[in-house]
């Protein structure tokens, strides 16, 4: 047996990347490797990437990922430390501010920022799809995105059909 | 901000709320976001497209993952805290059982190649949601105060800035954000300036 994990850092940690975690818990992943993969020695680079890639596959929010890295690093104590670390803070402030602004909603400052931000989180979407897709090189890739896209914009066809199309599609080799 | 001709409906418990983010959250495959616009804005109503886009925004410039942050927030405004916490609970919990699972199971057969493929098509499929569900929240923007020149003129200055220059977000957020923010503002000043002259 190794040395027994230190849950309260890894803990503590996670609170603190948790307020930074501007954009979602993603955003800060390349500090997580550092301290998971070099400081503490919990993860290889292997498991680490796994990880990502396991949270993707899997039905659920993205933020998963943190669980799975805990859990395959310290097992289901581990898991519980990050993800409660990874949520605690940033949910409490999420709940504070949607009560502060939802109270002020008819003041010029709160209903200009929902204005000011609405193409801004618009363009995110894009750019997450742009990222999302140019990460994997070949067209048959892109055009099976493109196709999704047109197919969730303009029809209502079930978006877990077209998932299950995608993996069946790449599961045969085809994309 | 509401569009008049949109009926909304309201969950009927937070157990309501519970179920719904379940059932939601299974149906999101690399990212939930697609699948709650659906369901909140075409399927159950809740919200028209532009409180989706109001959450999404609050969500988005706040720490943490978004679409917890969204789940919460639309919680609250149902339920309060009760509302908050099951619709957030609901997010999470059967799917991090999942994935513990999965995580279990996958060293098996993580070198499998059909698995492999399967993943990489799952991905292509998952960048088109989030692109489509863009692309049909762009209506909302026809009744912004900025005017639809101005919200294309930001949104592309956001995508390259974001997505080819690869500037780090939290930049982007606060210095567009305030620019667009402060401009709205603005506008909406003079918007209410010239219904006063009316009155």
């Amino acid at each position: 047996m190794p040395a027994p994990v230190d849950l309260l850092a890894l803990f503590t940690h996670f609170l603190l990347l948790s307020l930074l975690a501007i954009g979602g818990a993603i955003t800060v992943a390349p500090d997580m490797h550092r301290v998971l993969v070099e400081q503490m020695g919990l993860l290889t680079d292997a498991q680490f990437n796994s990880s990502i890639a396991i949270a993707q596959a899997s039905p659920g929010p993205n933020v998963l990922f943190v669980a799975v890295m805990g859990y395959q690093g310290a097992g289901l104590a581990g898991a519980a430390a990050t993800l409660a670390g990874i949520m605690l803070p940033s949910t409490t402030l999420a709940f504070a501010a949607a009560r502060w602004g939802h109270a002020r909603r008819h003041w010029r400052g709160v209903q200009a920022f929902k204005a000011g931000m609405a193409p801004i989180v618009i363009a995110l979407m894009f750019a997450t799809g742009w990222i999302l897709s140019s990460g994997t090189p070949g067209w048959r890739h892109v055009l099976l995105t493109v196709a999704a896209t047109v197919v969730v914009w303009r029809t209502r066809v079930h978006l877990l059909f077209l998932i299950g199309l995608g993996a069946v599609l790449g599961a045969l080799g085809w994309v | 901000m509401t569009l008049p001709s949109e009926q909304l409906a309201r969950p009927a418990s937070p157990k309501d709320l519970f179920v719904a983010f379940t059932v939601l959250a299974l149906q999101g495959f690399g990212g939930v976001l697609a699948v709650a616009q659906r369901v909140l804005c075409e399927q159950k109503r809740w919200l028209t497209k532009e409180e989706f886009l109001e959450v999404l925004a609050v969500g988005q410039v706040l720490p943490g993952p978004n679409i917890c942050n969204v789940a919460l927030m639309v919680g609250d405004r149902f339920f309060g805290w009760r509302g908050a916490f099951a619709a957030l609970a609901g997010m999470m919990t059967v799917p991090l059982i999942i994935v513990l699972i999965v995580s279990a199971v996958y060293v098996e057969y993580a070198t499998h190649p059909a698995v492999a493929g399967a993943l990489k098509g799952m991905g292509a499929v998952s960048a088109g949601l989030i692109v489509g569900t863009a692309l049909k929240l762009s209506s909302a923007l026809r009744v912004n105060v900025m005017g639809m020149g101005v919200c294309l003129a930001l949104a592309l200055t956001v995508f390259v800035a974001v997505a080819l220059l690869r500037w780090p977000l939290a930049w982007v957020l606060l210095v567009l954000g305030l620019v667009a923010s402060i401009y709205a503002w603005k506008r909406l000043r003079t918007n209410n300036a010239a219904q006063d002259v009316g009155k």
